[in-house]
């Protein structure tokens, strides 16, 4: 938890409406206006792709159209964004290297006692989250929501492992989603000759391994950009 | 003409402008990263309201794959520009950009 406070310097913040600030206001009310117009001639009814998607759904391994666009017909797309996730992390290292997130112990032990005991049941609903994601709305990304609330009440709880351990649990968390994606993608290209191209019959299993390693990256790329730095506990050395 | 979706998708039009006004008048870098983020819920908005095709047809997934995609690479960038954002506080002081011929 970077303490976001010391941006906040009110003699800093300067919000006065001058005059290039009302030509600002009216070029942004203009744009506005023409988006608004733009959007209101969109062409009603134009679902070429919804129909492309929902026919293809028999193929695709799963029943929920939104996990097969993700994950089968753009799978390339969710690969960069899984890669997104891990260099948002690498950037954050990069920027402040030498910075130190000190978390501090809270001075009452129910919120640690509470994280203990929240700890598995939340860790079942991701995992039913990503298992529903195949037929009904659910997936990586909702479950990993729900590891990245949990990381979250884990850091505000600093129930910590020691320092060493947690870097040698951290990194591979976070890599794992990318790797297991690189990993189908390239055992595809070379079983079958095309990036991503799953065989009919496995596409479910490979989804789910793919969606499975991802789930646990997501959760902790959530966590590690709420804490804002490589965290620390304040009494542990 | 004016049903729900399109109440939805101008909704998001004008987030989308409040977020533009934000990210371009004000020098503090904080209401830069507020501003920019007010912008991509408009986007998402939008693109939630345009795959909506009826009561009776499911709901355009392309878009809502999109819009996930969008979240998420939306959370993060806004991570790595708060960590530039204090990394430049800590380096010079400020967190803002200095207007013209101002140091």
């Amino acid at each position: 938890m970077r303490d976001l406070r010391v941006l906040e310097h009110h003699h800093d913040d300067d919000t006065a409406m001058t005059p290039p600030r009302l030509i600002i206001l009216a070029l942004s009310v203009l744009m506005v206006v023409g988006l608004a117009l733009a959007a209101l001639s969109f062409p009603a009814g134009d679902a070429r792709l919804a129909t492309l998607a929902m026919a293809a759904l028999p193929q695709s391994g799963v029943l929920n159209p939104v996990t097969a666009v993700l994950l089968n017909y753009r799978g390339y797309d969710t690969l960069l964004e899984v890669a997104v996730l891990l260099l948002a992390i690498l950037g954050i290292w990069a920027v402040a290297p030498q910075a130190r997130i000190w978390i501090r112990r809270p001075d009452t032990p129910v919120l640690a006692a509470f994280v203990q005991l929240l700890l598995p049941l939340m860790v079942v609903v991701a995992g039913y989250l990503l298992w529903l994601g195949a037929d009904e709305p659910g997936g990586a990304f909702q479950g990993g929501a729900v590891l990245g609330a949990l990381g979250v009440l884990w850091v505000a709880a600093a129930v910590w492992l020691s320092n060493a351990r947690r870097g040698n649990l951290l990194r591979p968390l976070l890599g794992i989603g990318l790797a297991a994606f690189i990993t189908a993608a390239v055992a595809l290209l070379l079983a079958r000759g095309s990036l991503l191209e799953y065989p009919s019959g496995q596409a479910k299993t490979i989804i789910l391994i793919i969606e499975g390693a991802a789930l646990f990256s997501i959760g902790a790329t959530l966590t590690l950009l709420f804490v804002g730095g490589f965290p620390r506990r304040s009494d542990a050395p | 003409m004016i049903n729900a979706s399109v109440l939805y998708a101008l909704a998001g039009v004008v987030l989308f402008g409040m977020g533009v006004y934000a990210m371009i008048a004000y020098p503090h870098l904080l209401r830069k990263i507020l501003g920019m983020n007010v912008m991509g819920v408009g986007v998402f908005m939008v693109f939630i309201a345009i795959s909506y095709q009826g009561p009776e047809q499911r709901a355009d997934p392309v878009p809502h794959a999109l819009v996930i995609t969008g979240i998420v690479v939306a959370v993060c960038a806004t991570g790595l520009a708060l960590a530039l954002a204090t990394q430049l506080h800590a380096l010079t002081g400020s967190a803002r950009i200095p207007a013209d011929g101002e140091e």
